[in-house]
């Protein structure tokens, strides 16, 4: 019978802090960069303007039919290489932090551009000729009165994405990057303790993934009031 | 003088030929009722009034603006021309206080204190004043739809468009609404109102336009239209939204 021995998790908590810290930075910065481009393709996919509709359609349909591992591991191998030679960086620095958050945020915004785009459409056609009958224009239209709308029925689809996108960030470990994923993965490694260290990772994603959830039931239940 | 001027409009989806040639006058002050079965494009000619719908063919003037000039700037058009909808589309996520000022504060730039009291005092006419702070989906359907007519009034419109400001409402609120509409018709309101509510024409419009199939069937003082419409199609509308 294996003997659990949980005795290696203390005294590695603040490392794991760290990992922790780099999961987060990285779910923020594609949360929001992913919510900032991911509604410019809304836009510009629901725009009158054939090319752009056309651009951003294929830009969507493109990252929503590769897997992620394959987009990361493209930004870990070509993006530091273009990067090194762009910005004449010494080659082997270490730019695996930004070609992640550079991936996710990519790779999200097409996920995103999707939940924004049924959003604008779920706000009724009136609101928009109630506004333009007030003289109001295109612009603020959409800034004032369709945006504000669609995102608060947004608000749980969003948060949903996001709880996917904070679990996929383990998959930085393919480039060996220290995310709260590997950062367990290396101590239990170190330790010889992986099953008790992967336990207790898993432990910590499932309380803070299954709370969001609980979060996204409340807006929920907000929002359909 | 002219208020609203169409003249010749028409349009169409496709080959679907909504609007066929026509042509209606409303002169200022006047109050103008528009009905006619549903889908007779009722609706749809008013809407190309602010230019919400594009027509294809003919002319529309309001206040000496062209309508379809291309160079017509439409939002400066809009801004002067009220208008309420069936279904109210007040902005749900704005308190009724906001959605009397945004407006007059995004698009004529009125400062917000002077925006408020002026909204206030529209809201104290609808008689909802106590309801500022509320958001729409806290009111009834009466009491929304006489906000929307308040929010419009805060642009200080030339003329008021109102496109079936009843038809979405239950029955004992229908009143509430009209009350409002009649007092600012017998305030001297340029009108284009497109209802079912033949006691309101009979009230306060000078002419009745009923439309059939997208094109203007009759056009006629109201005591006429009332007493001796020529159409066969008329008589047969009235007959059938009066005869309870």
């Amino acid at each position: 019978m294996y003997e659990f021995d949980w005795s290696s998790i203390p005294g590695a908590l603040p490392f794991l802090w760290t990992g922790m810290k780099v999961t987060l930075e990285i779910t923020a910065t594609a949360i929001v960069f992913g919510i900032v481009w991911g509604t410019l393709l809304a836009a510009m996919r629901l725009s009158p303007f054939r090319v752009l509709s056309w651009c951003s359609a294929a830009y969507v349909n493109l990252f929503r039919s590769i897997p992620l591992l394959m987009v990361l591991l493209w930004f870990f191998l070509i993006v530091p290489q273009v990067l090194e030679h762009v910005f004449g960086l010494a080659p082997g620095s270490d730019v695996r932090m930004t070609s992640a958050m550079a991936g996710f945020a990519l790779f999200e915004a097409a996920y995103y551009s999707e939940i924004i785009r049924a959003g604008i459409q779920s706000v009724p056609k009136g609101q928009v000729a109630a506004a333009y009958a007030l003289g109001i224009g295109y612009g603020q239209a959409m800034w004032l009165v369709v945006l504000p709308q669609a995102f608060r029925n947004m608000v749980p689809l969003l948060l949903t994405q996001a709880i996917i996108l904070f679990q996929d960030t383990s998959l930085v470990y393919v480039s060996a990057l220290a995310d709260f994923f590997g950062a367990a993965y290396k101590v239990g490694d170190r330790d010889g303790r992986i099953v008790e260290l992967l336990l207790f990772a898993g432990a910590v994603y499932f309380v803070i993934c299954y709370s969001a959830s609980l979060l996204v039931k409340y807006f929920r239940r907000k929002v359909s009031a | 003088m002219s208020m609203i001027s169409i003249r010749n409009v028409s349009k169409h989806y496709g080959s679907f030929q909504v609007l066929t040639d026509c042509s209606v006058e409303v002169n200022k002050g006047e109050v103008i009722v528009v009905c006619g079965p549903s889908g007779s494009g009722k609706s749809t000619l008013i809407n190309c009034v602010n230019g919400l719908e594009p027509f294809q063919a003919g002319e529309i003037v309001v206040n000496e603006v062209s309508v379809g000039d291309p160079k017509t700037k439409l939002s400066n058009l809009r801004a002067r021309v009220g208008m309420v909808f069936q279904h109210f589309e007040l902005f749900p996520h704005m308190t009724i206080a906001e959605n009397l000022t945004i407006a007059q504060e995004k698009v004529l730039a009125r400062p917000h204190d002077q925006a408020l009291e002026k909204g206030m005092k529209l809201l104290d006419r609808v008689g909802l004043k106590a309801h500022a702070h509320k958001h729409p989906g806290e009111l009834s359907g009466g009491q929304q739809q006489r906000v929307a007519i308040a929010r419009a009034l805060a642009m200080d419109p030339i003329c008021m468009l109102f496109d079936e400001p009843t038809s979405a409402l239950d029955p004992e609120m229908i009143n509430e609404v009209l009350d409002v509409m009649v007092e600012l018709a017998q305030e001297g309101m340029t009108m284009m109102v497109v209802t079912h509510e033949m006691g309101f024409a009979r009230k306060v419009a000078h002419r009745v336009v009923f439309m059939d199939k997208g094109a203007i069937v009759e056009d006629a003082p109201k005591d006429a239209f009332f007493g001796t419409p020529r159409s066969e199609r008329a008589q047969q509308f009235l007959a059938k939204i009066l005869s309870h």
